[in-house]
Formats: C-alpha cells, structure tokens, sequence
C-alpha cells in the first residue's frame, strides 16, 4: 500500500522555525536541552538518512510496472547507499500534479496531445529522513497510453530546508532540464510519427489497392463479410491517418501555444527549428496524397535512415528528411496491423529512445551541474551565493582579495548553457519568465537567476509577451485540463503545499511579480555609486539582505564581521557621522570641512583645479616612525652584528637548511595531514626549471593558471602556520598590504614555494592569475622585476650567481622587505600598528585554514570597503571650495584616516596602497591600453631586522 | 637605530662596488675586505633609507631602448627624447610614461641629439637633429616621428651640434665644422687639424662659437653676407690646457668655461677670449700622499678630470672624477666640494638651485645633494683637498703650487639629501622636469622615470573624479 509522502508545507522561515514562543519558556540559554548529544552536532540531525550525499533520481511510471526509477545522478551505487530508490521512487511518482488529462476533449473527434506543464513539488519522506524536489514532466510517446509517459527528475536531499530554501534554483534547472529531455522527445516524437504515418499510407494505398481489385472483381465482392471488413479497415486506417495527422499538427503547434509553466525555458532557435522541422513534415502529410504514387517509393533507405538514427546531427536529419520527403523515403512502410498489440507485451521506450540522444546527453549533462551546484551545505551554499552576489557588486574592488569573478560568471553561463541541447549561443535562450519574486524567500537570488544580459531585447519582449498573452489566455485554457478529479483530490491533500502550479499565485500576483521584475531596469552593479538618492535606497537594499541572511541561518546573526562592502560602509558612514559628533569638541580642526557632504557636482565645480605641489617637506610620517624607535611589544633584536653571520652565509651561501630555527616548525601532525598533503603537492607541481631570468614574459608560476578559491583555502593553512609559527607575521603582511615587495629568500624550494603561496593571500590585486607572484625565482631580480612581482619566492644560492643576487637584495632594499625563509629573519620597516592584529596573531586560536582563510577574507573585505570608502569620497582629495590650499586637503584626510577609521600612520600606509590600487583600476581602461609602464610607488624609511 | 646600523653597513658594503656590481660577480668573496676598505673611505656617504627631503616616491620604468641609453633631450613640458647606441630615438610623455614615437632610421649608435626650435612668428615647432656613427644627420618631426630631412654620407661621424637660433643656422662638428641652414643645405664647412676633431661646441657673443679639439679651444666667427650665405673664419685658438678639454659651457653672456681632463677649470671671457680663473683641482691624495706614503702609482687621471660641468650663471658644478666640486664665478672661489661623491666616475651633474644640484655616476646611482653651511665653523675644511690658483693670463704657471689654500672662510659642504636607486648601470644622463619629474636614462637599456608620489596620486584622484562624473557614478 502506498502511503501518503509528507508534503512540505511551504511557509515562511520565522513561521516555519518558531511558532508561537512560551512567553513563560526560560531563556534559550538557561534550557537544559533535552537531547544533548543530538544537539552538540547541527548535522547529526542529518545522519539517520541512509543516504550520505544529495543525489538527483529520474524515475518513471511505467504503465506496465509502474514507479521505476531509472537513473540516478551521480550514477554511483554508493551515492544511495541503503536507501530504497524503489520505494522512493514509488512514493514521489504517487504525487502527480500534472494535469494529466488524457483522450478526446468533447467537441473535438481527434484524440487531443495533453501539453501538460511541469509540475514542481516538494516532497518529504520523514521516516526516511529524506526530501526531495520533484519535478515531473510528461514525455510523448506514440505507443504509450494516451500518448504520454509520467517522469519525474527528484533532487533528494537530507536536508529539507536546503530544498526548501533553493526551490528557485533548483526549479529553474530542473526546468531547464526538462525543456531540454522535452524537446528531445518532441523531435523524437514527430519522426516517430512521421514513420507511422507513412506506414499507415502505405497500409492505406495496399487497401485500397485490395479494394480496388476486389471492385474489378465484381459488384458481387463488394459486400461480401470480407470486402466490408476491408472497407472497415480502410476507414480504420484512414481515420487513424487523420489522427495522427491532427497529432503531428499538435506536436508541431506545441510551440505556438501560450506557456501556462512560469518556470519554463526555452531556446528560440531550438524552437524555431524545431518548428521549422515540423512543420516541414505537417506540410508533406497535410493532404493525403494520391496513395497510390506510394508504391514507387521506399525500399531503398532503411540503411540510410539507420545511418542518421546513428549521426544524430539535426541537420544531417532535416536535409536527410527534406530529400526523403521529395525523392526517396528513408524508412521503408509497413504495413499496420488492424489491432495492434496490446501494451504489456511489447517494450517501452526507454529515456534515451523517447528523446534524442544529443539532448538526451546534454539534460544529463546539465543535470549533473545541477548536482554538482548544489552540493554542500545548506549554510554554505547560502554564503557562497551570498558572497557571489555581494562580489557581483563591488566590482571596483573585487581585484584586490576576491579570485576572479569573471569565472564565475562563466560558470553562470555554462550551467545555462547546455540546457539548449545543440549548444546555441547563450543568448539565444528566453527565459519565458523569471522564478516570481514572491515565492523566493531569498531576493538576493534574483541576481543570479537573472540573465546575463537584463536588457537584452529577446528577453524584455518575452517578458511582455508573457504579460500580454500569458496572464489572460492561460487563464482561459487552464481550465479544462487543470479541473481534472485527479488534480482536485490532491489538491484537497496538499491544501498549503509549496508547489509551483499556478494554483497559489493568481494572474494578478503574476503581474505583480513581473512588475517588479521590470521595475529593476538598470544593471544592479550600476547601485554603487556616491549618489545620496542612491545610497539611501541601497541601505535598504543592504539591510534588507542582511534580514532575510538572519533568517536564512541564525548563526550569522551574531556574526560581527559584515560580508557586505555596503554595509561596511554605511557601517563607516554612521561611526563618521558618530565621529563627527564628537569631534566637536574643538579636537579637530577640520570638523567644518568634514560635514561637507559626498556630492559629485562637487567635482563638477572643481574640475580644472590642480594643486601646485608642496614644497618638498618632511614627510611627518617619517619622523613619527624614527620616534617609535625604541620598540616594547615588539620582538626585535637589536644587534647590529646580527647580520655578520648572516652574511658570511649569504657570501658562501653555505646550506642553512640545519638551522636552529629548524626546530619551531610545528609538528605535523598537529594541523593535520591536509598540510603535508598540500605542500607536498604544491612542492611537486613544479619545476626547478621554472625561473630563468627575468626577461620572460610574468608567467603565472605562482598557481600556473586562474586561481581557485581551492588553492586560496588551502593556502590558508599555509598562512595560518605563517602567522602562527613567525611573531614577525604581522610585520610582513603589513609590508604586503602596503604595497612593498616582499622577497621570501631561502635554499629550499618547496619551503620558499610554500611561504609564497601562503602570503599570496595577502597581496592586493594579485591579477587574475597571480600575476604579481613570482613563487621561485633563482637569479638576481631588477628593478622591473620589483615592479612587476610583490612577493618573490628568491633563491639562496652559493656562487657567483648568489653574490649578485644578494647584491640585487641589497641595493633595492630600500623597496623591498626580506624574509629569510632559513634564518627565518625578516627585515623590513617597523610596523606599530593595530590593524592587522587580528589576522596576524600567533596566539590565535584558529586551527583550520580554511577558517583562517575565511577569517581573513573578511578583514581584507573590510580594509577594502574601507579603501573604497577613501578613494570615492571626493573632498578627501579636491578641495571643496577654490580657497583651499592643498595642505587643507591633506589634514583632511589625515584627519579621515587617523579619526574617523583610527588608522596609525603606517595603517594608513595600507589604505592608501590600497586606494591607490583601486584609482589605478578604475583608471586603467582608459590609460592602459597604450602600454604605458605602471607605477612603482615607495617611500624611504628605515627597515630593522626581526628575528623569532 | 642600532638596528639600522647593521643593514646601513651593508648597503654601503655593496653601494661599494655597485657601479660595476655585474662584472664584479666572481670577486664576491672580497665582499667583506672590500666593503671595510670603503666604511673607511667614506663613511658619511651612506645616507640609508630614510630620506625625508627625497621627494621621489614614484617611478616608472620605461623600457624601449636595446642598448646604452646615452642623450635625453627635452622637447617640452611633457615630452623628452632619448637615444642610444642602439639608433634609436624614443619619444616619451612623461606624464603618462607612454613611448610617444618610434624614431628609426639610424643604423649605428647616436652620438649627437639636439632639438631644433623654429619660430615663425606664431607658431614654434620644435625638431630633433640627430647625428649617428653612420655618418648621418637627421631631422625629425618628433609630433608624427616622421624623418623630415637626412644627410648621409658624411666624411665623418659628427661629435657634437650647436644651433645658432638666431641665425637660423645650425652646426655640425667632428672631424670638420659644417655651417646648415634649416634646411639641411651645408653652408660652408673647415677642415680641422686635430686628430680627434670637435668634441664641444658652445656659442659665444657676436656671432661667435668656441669649439673644443682636444686641448685647445678654437674660436670662430661666423659671418652671414647679403645673399644669406655663411662663411666661417677662425679667429683665435686658445691653447692653455693641459689636457684634454672634457667640458665646455657658457656660463653666462660674459664667460664661459672649459675643464679638462687633468682637473684644470679655466673660465674665459665670453668677448675678448681671456682667462679670468683658472682652477687646478687636485684630490688631496695626489699631494699628500705622494709625499707621505709610498704610492703605487700618480693618481689616476680620471680621478681628476672634469668630466662634466653645468652652471646656473652664478654658480660652476663641476664633476670631477667621482667628486664634486662647487665654484662661485662671483667670488672665484670654491664654495663646496664633496671629494668622494660617488662610488664611481660622475657622468652628469645638475644645479637644481642655489643650495640644490644632482649627479649621476657610473655606479648607477644619481644622489641629491645640498649646499650646507658647515655646523661648526670652528672645524676647517680638514686641509684643502685641493690646490687652488688664481691667475691671470699673463703670469700663469705651471710650476707646484706656490700657496696652498687651506682655509677657505667661507666654505660650505655638500650634503647628501637623498640617493635613486633604480638603475642597474651607468647612469648616463638625466633631465629634469621640475615638479613632474625626472627622467634618467642608463647603460641599462632602460629609462627611469623618477615623479612626486604625493603629487602623482593626487593627480590619479583628479583623474578618477573626472572619470566618475563622466561615467556619472560608478
């Protein structure tokens, strides 16, 4: 017996997670939890499902057997494990809530094609711990009853709210699935009619030719039993031509009727040769030809039409059909038996023969992106996507900490892509309508479902198309098939349920939907701007996100680091104002001038304006830092013979691979064997070959190739050994946030190689290949070099070659810092400053790198914002009235930076590397293109010598 | 600042030998002996890394040339040129570091660049003349890199060329002195008599010009008849050197000045030819310690020659050796001298201002450096490392010093206010731009372009606002 699957009920977050509180309930943390095993793990909720993975199943009801499933995706036994497919199969293809109608709609005498629209539903199974989407979808198949055969595609999941919380996503690639298995199968479908016609025409022209001669015969044979029965059996034939004739006129008209589905996608060229195709054929049986000239034909391309059914090229297939239509017939006609035989003794059709192998391949394909896309987390999907389409966002600062985006919108297009079997070109496909906004509990994926391009036109005129034609005459034709007693008894169980069936979101909610969506014109990315108007709409936008984040996951709610670049700085905004406040106490004597609003007609005014270079003075920075001299926190040794040693061993460059310091590295064991994996790997992937000179071209040795958030996390834990191992850490970050290169100097590659991944983290804009790393490099650099690279991993070598290198260190020590990788010494300038504690603390209590990464990410963000935020503020760098002298501008922003971010001088440092780094970029199109050299920007202090 | 100390020792260990710190590769285990002998030497030059008078906070390398980057030419307010042994002239915004133009067209080495301004009437267009080992001469248009004019076939290779703007005229020397007019139409041309053919030509009063061959200074006079031809007559050949004349400038409408490769300074008067100073600089070495010590060998000559001198009008840099050495034409007296400025021979010096001038030196390295009044007066000039004579033609000698100057009162020193590093080679030459910067160019193939970082990012942010209410908003 079947039971009744749990239908989820689809409700909103805060209903769903807390009803109704206890007002006399004691506070969260007072409970004792009641099961605290089951609670000391969120996901141990997860563990009774007998299955370890999310999978996607395809199952069938097969009318002889009924729910079978038949693959699944990944297609690895272990991925189910235990799990019963069967059973579930079963219990997911009970629910139906297609309209499935089926046979002769009154007033019509042909056996009507029911175009049934998915239908997508979320389905439980708590005994089994497991949920699933489902989406079913109906495939045409001539032999089967009704024509059409029940599937459905299930993405099963232990974890219910992850569903629940991606149906958008999840319905729009299912959907895109499915019009993909669907369009295969209508081009199956129609070649399958195609035969059958032409065997029932042949069929018809041998009756009638029996006819004929039984005429000739005699008057007398006309009404024999035998002679009638032929005559019946040629009517038979005959209104079988008619039916499936009207069938093909259906099939081919598939197109031309108004989608009901507000999930569907489709590709226009994919339809409109497919129309083409079809109609082509409609053509060539529209009549019924004379059924005699019949005979001539056929015989001659049974082996050919085995030959295409092999290619499967579609336009191999459509010149192939043009020819048969006109000269030979690529089947050869049988003849059709009166009674055909009845369903359980004959094969069904499987997936691949109901639609055609390419587009069959490619829903396989694009099914296992699907799985793939979707695997992990529920928390973690929420963030990458939350990151992503924060990213998207803040595209003027993306290049200084984010990997490159521009991959993932690649990715973007190639999930869409193959849903449009024949690979068209992306743009050709139509999203027929957006997923409704309404139903989404997370509006920040709109983002990510939108097209590439929101303005592309095809686009825009389907949106009016739809809101035209869909809203009123889907209306009007829903009604037969929709009010079916099947539908109606399962909507009664389902009263509430979250499927996307128009039943829940009437034509007026719809329109709205649309609305809304149009009411969005402009490219979101275009939201960044200073623009008052704007920033307050945005600040809305920004809080809002953070709402629904809070409600998505309850854990980022204490979360006290602020994702967002928007958020950030509105965060910044309103401790300036705070500031600004307090600052009236006279402290600050640029107070005035820090009320001055953002306004770009700022720069309107001031645009011509160009300060006349100050005097050379002192830089006061530089006196500040000689006056830090005598340091108390810091680990410094003081030796000025410290270096002697030292250079003995650079002059003979004896190995210094026995150091003392040799001893502090830590154990492996303690961060696990991922690290001894990682370096092994990163130690091997490279060769000893790699550097010859500097001469070549910056080839991207660092991570040879686009670097992936894989290879930053696992450099996360090279960092976090970095900072955990070396007190001078947060020294040598400060040199790579502030724009002086840093040179890692040791004998041993792998352990050079290994620094250098670890601190690539940390350098700003390090291109999208990691350009600006060079991992190993082994004979002495230039100027250019330094120029080029901000973290070089150098050779120590004995010799010649080492004196000169050493030579090269010295003589532009001035812009560089060295980290002795052997010595483990690092000289560089001295850094007082408190910004990078937090990310350079050796006593930290991070243990993963990836937590580190993350960790660090969020920091990074943060001075970016903050970089952000100090770059476009106009009167941070113009002056604000013509009576300013450039000198009020500079305690201006001195003044920004020391008391409203409360950045010390060399914090500061890091800043305006920063911002320097984003005015380049966003300068850049238009100055880059002539290959003018880049600049190289420096300041003269004085570095001193760390030593652990 | 102890901490600095270490690393300060070893810079100036390694600033030692940088001038030829490529050649030197093998020799680097006397890195240390070397390095020792030189904190000897020189212990003061090493000023480290904190510069606060440096204004240099930016650069931008500008690659192009193939070979030994030897001339810089400024054409305007943004642009230079730049050639070399490669034949190449490369033109240069140095606003933006963007190569401008491509010139080619010379097969050898360049030896000679200068521009050419024609002002007719309104609109002055300036030209670059160029003359290469291939025994050509080239005009061009640096605006469209297009070669206006060219001459080849010379007899010789011109060393040196002088436009006379006021005559519409310009001058070729090497071998022979050559006269053109704008339109590269020889004029009249004198065979010389020297072996070594011109070297410097500079343009005196009435129509005048003084060439350097060798040791002597030969005077022409150039005369422009009715028919607008030009005929050259030598007037005078003043052969009071010693050696070699390395340096010949004017100074002002009334003096100019010659040095030469024996360390000899000799100012003339611009009108009748006459000396009005002359100035033997000897390093202290070549007196005392020949005297005292036993030496190996004199001095090497190029310790003392004057490889390069500039003027303000009233103030005469000259470089000499690897020193430098201030000389007030008002007082004809040195005002300050720095023995050993540089590690290696100086190849071109500048006056930035009164108490401002920059060198550039074989090692590479070109240093900024201030007149100073001395902190103590009470502590003299250490002995006067140089002898010093004033003489009048008449009773010039040539004999050892008859007095030796040992106090100057009013002697002041030369500061070292902040170094560039950059170059990996001879730092051949540099221009400055004033606030926008300065150019140099070095053996290394490459030219750097040295810019006010403050001055830069504040000109980034105009830029960037500008481009945002372009683009209106992000």
């Amino acid at each position: 017996m079947i039971g009744s699957p749990d239908v989820v009920a689809f409700t909103k977050e805060d209903e769903y997670g807390q009803t109704n509180p206890d007002p006399y309930a004691l506070p969260e943390e007072f409970s004792i939890p009641l099961h605290p095993l089951a609670d000391s793990n969120p996901w141990a909720k997860t563990s009774y499902a007998k299955f370890t993975k999310d999978f996607i199943l395809i199952s069938e009801f097969s009318e002889q057997v009924g729910p079978q499933p038949l693959l699944t995706i990944p297609d690895d036994p272990k991925v189910c494990g235990t799990f019963d497919l069967n059973y579930f199969s079963l219990r997911i293809m009970s629910v139906d809530y297609q309209a499935s109608f089926v046979g002769h709609p009154p007033g019509s005498g042909y056996p009507r094609l029911s175009f049934v629209e998915d239908s997508r539903v979320v389905l439980g199974d708590s005994k089994e711990g497991a949920f699933a989407y489902v989406h079913h979808l109906t495939l045409y198949d001539l032999e089967a009853r009704g024509f059409v055969r029940p599937f459905c595609m299930a993405y099963v999941s232990a974890d219910e709210r992850k569903i629940m919380l991606q149906f958008q996503e999840l319905s729009l690639r299912f959907s895109q699935a499915s019009e993909c298995l669907k369009a295969g199968n209508r081009r199956a479908f129609a070649k399958e009619l195609q035969r059958k016609l032409r065997d029932l025409e042949y069929t018809h022209s041998v009756l009638q030719r029996e006819e004929g001669l039984q005429r000739e015969a005699g008057p007398q044979c006309i009404y024999s039993a035998h002679a009638v029965e032929k005559a019946n059996e040629l009517a038979n034939v005959e209104k079988s031509i008619y039916e499936h004739r009207d069938l093909l006129r259906q099939i081919s008209s598939y197109h031309c009727r108004p989608r009901r589905d507000p999930h569907a996608v489709t590709c226009q060229k994919c339809m409109t040769e497919c129309l083409s195709e079809c109609e082509a054929l409609l053509d060539k049986y529209a009549k019924l030809a004379n059924p005699f000239n019949y005979t001539d034909k056929g015989g001659k391309g049974e082996e050919r039409q085995s030959q295409i059914d092999v290619e499967g090229g579609e336009e191999e297939v459509e010149e192939d059909e043009d020819e048969g239509v006109k000269r030979r017939p690529s089947y050869t006609p049988q003849l059709i038996k009166a009674k055909s035989a009845k369903c359980f003794d004959k094969r069904l059709k499987t997936l691949q023969e109901l639609c055609d192998q390419t587009f069959y391949e490619a829903t396989v394909q694009l099914l296992k992106e699907t799985e793939r896309s979707f695997r992990g987390d529920l928390c973690y999907l929420h963030t990458c996507r939350l990151d992503k389409t924060l990213r998207r966002r803040q595209r003027v600062t993306n290049f200084l900490f984010e990997e490159d985006l521009g991959d993932d919108d690649e990715d973007e297009g190639g999930t869409l892509r193959p849903f449009c079997a024949v690979n068209h070109a992306v743009d050709n496909y139509t999203l027929l309508n957006p997923p409704p906004i309404v139903l989404g509990p997370e509006p920040l994926e709109l983002d990510s479902l939108e097209p590439p391009d929101p303005l592309d036109p095809a686009s825009e005129t389907s949106h009016t198309q739809e809101s035209e034609l869909g809203v009123g005459e889907s209306h009007l034709e829903s009604s037969p098939s929709d009010q079916t007693l099947e539908t109606q008894e399962s909507s009664e169980e389902t009263k509430g349920s979250f499927s996307s069936d128009k039943s829940g979101l009437g034509p007026a909610e719809k329109q709205q939907s649309l609305a809304s969506v149009r009411s969005k014109p402009h490219d979101p990315d275009s939201d960044l701007t200073l623009d008052p108007d704007h920033n307050t709409g945005l600040e809305r936008e920004s809080s809002s996100e953070e709402t629904t984040a809070g409600e998505d996951e309850g854990d980022t709610g204490g979360d006290q680091t602020p994702v967002s670049l928007l958020e950030v700085v509105s965060e910044l905004e309103a401790s300036r104002e705070d500031d600004c406040e307090r600052g009236s106490d006279g402290a600050c004597e640029m107070e005035s001038d820090l009320l001055v609003p953002i306004d770009t007609a700022c720069c309107m005014a001031q645009e011509g304006f160009l300060y006349e270079a100050s005097a050379p003075e002192a830089d006061p920075h530089l006196d500040q830092s000689s006056h830090h001299q005598p340091f108390q926190t810091l680990v410094v040794n003081q030796e000025p013979q410290a270096l002697l040693p030292l250079q003995d061993d650079y002059a003979v460059g004896s190995p210094c691979s026995e150091s003392p310091a040799a001893g502090l590295e830590l154990p492996v064991g303690l961060l696990g064997d991922a690290v001894s994996r990682t370096s092994v790997e990163d130690g091997s992937d490279c060769t000893m070959s790699a550097s010859t000179g500097s001469e070549r071209a910056a080839s991207p040795l660092g991570y040879g190739g686009v670097v992936t958030l894989r290879q930053r996390k696992k450099a996360g834990q090279g960092a976090l050994r970095f900072v955990r191992q070396y007190p001078f850490a947060i020294q040598a970050l400060w040199c790579l946030l502030s724009g002086r290169t840093l040179v890692v100097f040791g004998a041993d590659e792998g352990r050079v190689r290994r620094l250098v991944a670890a601190l690539a983290l940390f350098v700003p804009g390090p291109g999208k290949c990691g350009e600006r790393v060079q991992a190993w490099l082994s004979c002495p650099f230039t100027l250019t070099d330094l120029q080029r690279w901000k973290l070089i991993g150098l050779q120590r070598v004995a010799s010649p070659v080492g004196s000169s290198m050493l030579y090269s260190l010295s003589r532009y020590s001035r812009y560089i810092c060295i980290l002795d990788a052997d010595q483990k010494t690092l000289r560089c300038p001295p850094y007082h400053g408190q910004l990078l504690a937090n990310i350079a603390d050796h006593r930290t209590y991070i243990r993963r790198g990836s937590t580190y990464f993350l960790h660090v990410q969020s920091t990074l963000c943060r001075l970016a914002a903050k970089a952000f935020l100090f770059t476009f503020t106009h009167h941070l760098h113009l002056p604000v009235s013509s009576t300013e002298g450039p000198e009020v501008v500079e305690g201006r922003r001195r003044c920004f930076l020391q008391e409203q971010l409360g950045l010390g001088e060399e914090d500061s440092q890091i800043l305006l590397y920063l911002s320097q780094l984003i005015t380049q970029q966003y300068l850049q199109p238009a100055t880059g293109s002539n290959a003018a050299a880049p600049c190289f920007s420096f300041n003269y202090t004085t570095s001193v010598l760390y030593k652990i | 600042m102890t901490a600095d100390l270490g690393w300060s020792q070893t810079e100036s260990c390694f600033g030692g030998f940088s001038g030829v710190g490529k050649l030197r590769a093998p020799w680097s285990l006397f890195v240390s002996t070397l390095s020792l002998l030189r904190l000897q030497k020189s212990p003061v030059l090493c000023i480290g890394e904190e510069q606060p008078k440096n204004w240099f906070t930016e650069l931008q390398v500008l690659k192009g040339h193939f070979d030994i980057v030897r001339f810089l030419v400024q054409i305007d307010d943004f642009r230079c040129a730049s050639a070399g042994d490669d034949g190449l002239v490369l033109v240069w915004n140095i606003e933006t570091g963007e190569r401008l133009q491509e010139l080619r067209g010379h097969s050898q080495q360049i030896t000679a660049i200068t521009t050419f301004t024609c002002n007719d009437g309104l609109m002055s267009h300036t030209s670059l003349i160029t003359a290469s080992s291939d025994r050509s001469l080239s005009l061009w248009d640096p605006d469209t890199g297009n070669r206006v004019q060219t001459i080849s076939d010379l007899q010789s290779s011109v060393k040196c060329l002088l436009v006379l703007e006021r005559l519409c005229v310009w001058v070729s020397g090497g071998e022979e002195l050559c006269v053109w007019n704008k339109d590269f139409q020889l004029q009249c041309h004198r065979q010389n008599h020297s072996d070594t053919g011109i070297t410097a030509l500079i343009e005196l009063p009435k129509n005048c010009i003084a060439a350097a061959m060798d040791k002597e200074i030969m005077i022409y006079r150039l005369t422009v008849s009715p028919d607008s031809s030009v005929s050259v007559a030598e007037l005078r050949c003043l052969s009071d050197h010693q050696d070699q004349i390395r340096a010949l400038i004017n100074i002002n409408d009334g003096l100019f000045a010659s040095g030469s490769h024996a360390g000899e300074l000799i100012l003339w008067d611009a009108v009748d030819w006459n000396i009005l100073a002359y100035e033997h600089i000897l390093w202290e070495e070549s007196q005392t310690c020949a005297q005292a010590e036993i030496r190996l060998g004199a001095p090497k000559p190029s310790e003392m020659s004057i490889q390069h001198l500039t003027t303000n009008g009233q103030l005469v840099l000259a470089a000499v050796g690897s020193g430098l050495y201030v000389y007030s034409v008002l007082t004809k007296t040195v005002v300050a001298y720095r023995k050993v400025a540089h590690d290696s021979n100086i190849l071109h010096t500048m006056l930035l201002s009164d108490s401002e001038l920059m060198s550039c030196s074989e090692d590479g390295s070109v240093r900024m450096w201030e007149i100073q009044d001395l902190p103590l007066p009470a502590e003299p000039a250490s002995a006067g490392f140089f002898g010093m004579w004033t003489f009048s033609r008449s009773n010039k000698q040539t004999g050892p010093p008859s007095k030796k100057i040992v106090d100057v009162p009013n002697i002041r020193t030369l500061e070292l206010t902040g170094d560039l590093i950059g170059h990996s080679g001879a730092v051949q030459m540099f221009v400055s731009f004033k606030e926008n910067g300065l150019v140099t160019c070095s053996a290394d193939h490459l030219l750097i372009l040295w810019k006010n970082g403050e001055r830069q990012s504040h000109l980034r942010s105009l830029a960037l606002f500008k481009k945002l209410e372009e683009n209106s908003g992000l």
